[in-house]
């Protein structure tokens, strides 16, 4: 069929809500081609978990289709790989041990192959700490490692450096962008923070307010490999603009809405 | 530049904030809400306080606040206590007491654990089993006493029994919510590495959940040693509270406060031997 490594088509979600139904997606179509880094944006509460959620299969769709390489998707796999914001690490266990959980019935070395990929985040020197020992910037970056271990055709990340502090932030999303720079993942990337979409992505989704659907798709030509520079380009500035004020609209139409409630 | 820099109030700031609070000279505040204390300091007030208990004990039964039959003096108390461990009763009543909540407590733990992870975990298993258990946890536990005893007599069991009805409820419903509150993050990140239902319960829920589920049994552990007692009181013919019921008919007061004290002591030395193995064990949970 198509090229694309991860295909959305009419993708829509209703929850039974006790306050009845609630229509959190309506309508989500969107492909990502291999190798592709996709941001997708938008207000609080308009469904990009939602959207995550389904594509990972720990949420099913009410109706439309979720395709990876072109096969339907039913239930989580292993061929999609996740980075939530928070709980990512099981505190039980040292950063060594929860790589290697990901890589049971993995051939190879598992110690090994765990290393590696703490290495690839720079925390080889905390093979043995516990999470409670680490930042939560530390244990975002071993979530990445783990993700990446057992190498899924497709990474989805739900705002995985929301919780962190600006600076620390920033450091997270030049070291994403320098390992998928070097490595060239297919990454489904949701945020509400314009400047970390246009900073790692090749494309922005823009989300409308809930219900959820795509407004735009910006593709952004900000050229590679990206560092903190790009971020005082005017390039830079000009996407920002066109994505703060689609985003501003979305936003807009929700706060209206709450007042109009009230 | 960098004079334009100097000139914006942001580079003023830094020398004001000294000023707030002088280097080296931390002005420590104890008695704000959650403000930390040391741990020396924690001790010595706490070591303080019974002493002041004590004290006001002594001192109540020096001016004779009430009759010696009513409030025994600490040292009564104390040469009673010696009185009996010497001639062997004391160490007698422990044991049995000891024994008899162990195996009451293990056999309602030994049940209430998969019981209570398994309605935790399915929402199946909690619609056919959680209403029933509240239900039961508020019927009060002593008034089962006269049926424990029409049931299986006053042998050991009666008491196992007890210890059972008083504990087992609130372990099922506590063991439920320690495991209801694993965060679900844990289930979905294992669910997308390819686990099934029940190498995630047995490799994820578990272990998250371990750490809240040993203090349910320390505190649960605490609630036994009540029923342990009330047991014994009512139909026992050896043990801490059997001690207690025919020191009462002798007007043994000074009888009745060793055993009261001794076992205020075992429950706390329990609890205190559960925590700092909890400690140990889930080292990471810090
Ligand atoms: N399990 C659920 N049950 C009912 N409503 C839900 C559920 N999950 C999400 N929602 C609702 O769906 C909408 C989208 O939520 P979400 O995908 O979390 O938004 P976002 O991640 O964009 O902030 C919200 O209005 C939220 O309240
Ligand atoms: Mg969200």
């Amino acid at each position: 069929m198509s090229e694309a490594k991860l295909s959305v088509s009419g993708v829509r979600k209703v929850f039974e809500g006790r306050a009845g139904e609630v229509v959190a997606l309506d309508g989500v179509d969107f492909e990502i081609a291999e190798k592709e880094f996709v941001t997708v944006i938008g207000t609080s509460g308009c469904g990009k978990s939602t959207m995550l959620s389904i594509i990972a299969g720990l949420e099913e769709e009410s109706e439309g289709e979720v395709l990876v390489n072109g096969e339907p998707v039913h239930g989580p796999g292993r061929d999609r790989g996740v980075v939530f914001q928070s709980y990512t690490l099981f505190p039980w266990m040292t950063a060594q041990k929860n790589v290697e959980f990901a890589l049971h019935g993995t051939k190879g070395e598992r110690a090994d192959i765990a290393r590696e990929h703490l290495e690839l985040v720079g925390l080889e020197g905390f093979a043995d700490a516990y999470p409670s020992q680490l930042s939560g910037g530390m244990r975002q970056r071993i979530a990445i490692a783990r993700a990446l271990s057992y190498k899924p055709e497709v990474l989805l990340m739900d705002e995985p450096f929301g919780a962190l502090d600006a600076q620390t932030r920033q450091l997270m999303q030049e070291l994403l962008t320098r390992i998928w720079e070097e490595h060239r993942l297919t990454v489904m990337f949701v945020t509400h923070d314009i400047d970390e979409a246009v900073f790692l992505s090749d494309r922005v989704l823009v989300m409308t307010a809930r219900p959820g659907r795509i407004k735009e798709d910006i593709r952004v030509g900000v050229e590679r490999p990206r560092t903190f520079e790009v971020l005082s380009t005017p390039e830079f500035f000009e996407y920002k603009s066109r994505l703060l004020e689609a985003v501003r609209e979305e936003s807009l139409k929700t706060a209206t809405e709450q007042l109009a409630v009230r | 530049m960098a004079e334009a820099i100097s000139k914006t109030p942001e580079a003023g700031a830094p020398k004001r904030a000294p000023a707030g609070r002088p280097a080296g000279k931390r002005r420590r505040k104890l008695a704000g809400i959650f403000d930390p204390i040391e741990p020396r300091t924690y001790m010595i007030i706490a070591l303080l306080s019974f002493a002041v208990l004590f004290f006001g004990w002594w001192v109540a039964a020096e001016i004779d606040l009430a009759k010696d039959i009513f409030l025994p003096s600490p040292a009564d108390v104390w040469n009673r206590g010696v009185e009996l461990a010497k001639d062997g009763t004391l160490w007698a009543d422990v044991k049995v007491s000891f024994v008899r909540i162990t195996i009451g407590f293990l056999i309602s733990t030994a049940i209430a654990l998969p019981i209570g992870i398994a309605i935790g975990t399915y929402r199946l298993a909690e619609a056919a089993i959680e209403p029933p258990v509240d239900f039961i946890r508020y019927m009060p536990a002593v008034a089962f006493l006269p049926l424990t005893i029409v049931w299986v007599g006053v042998d050991e069991s009666q008491k196992w029994l007890i210890i059972f009805i008083g504990t087992f409820f609130q372990q099922v419903l506590l063991v439920m919510d320690n495991v209801k509150r694993v965060p679900r993050e844990y289930v979905d990140i294992s669910h997308t590495l390819g686990m099934r239902d029940h190498s995630v319960l047995r490799k994820v829920v578990l272990p998250a959940a371990a750490p809240a589920i040993w203090d349910t049994l320390r505190i649960t552990l605490g609630w036994a040693w009540t029923w342990l007692v009330i047991a014994e009181l009512v139909a026992a013919s050896d043990g801490l509270g059997h001690r207690i019921i025919v020191a009462q008919r002798y007007f043994q007061t000074d009888t009745i406060f060793v055993g009261i004290l001794v076992i205020g002591l075992l429950g706390l030395i329990m609890d205190q031997i559960m925590k700092y193995t909890g400690k140990r064990i889930f080292r990471w949970a810090e």
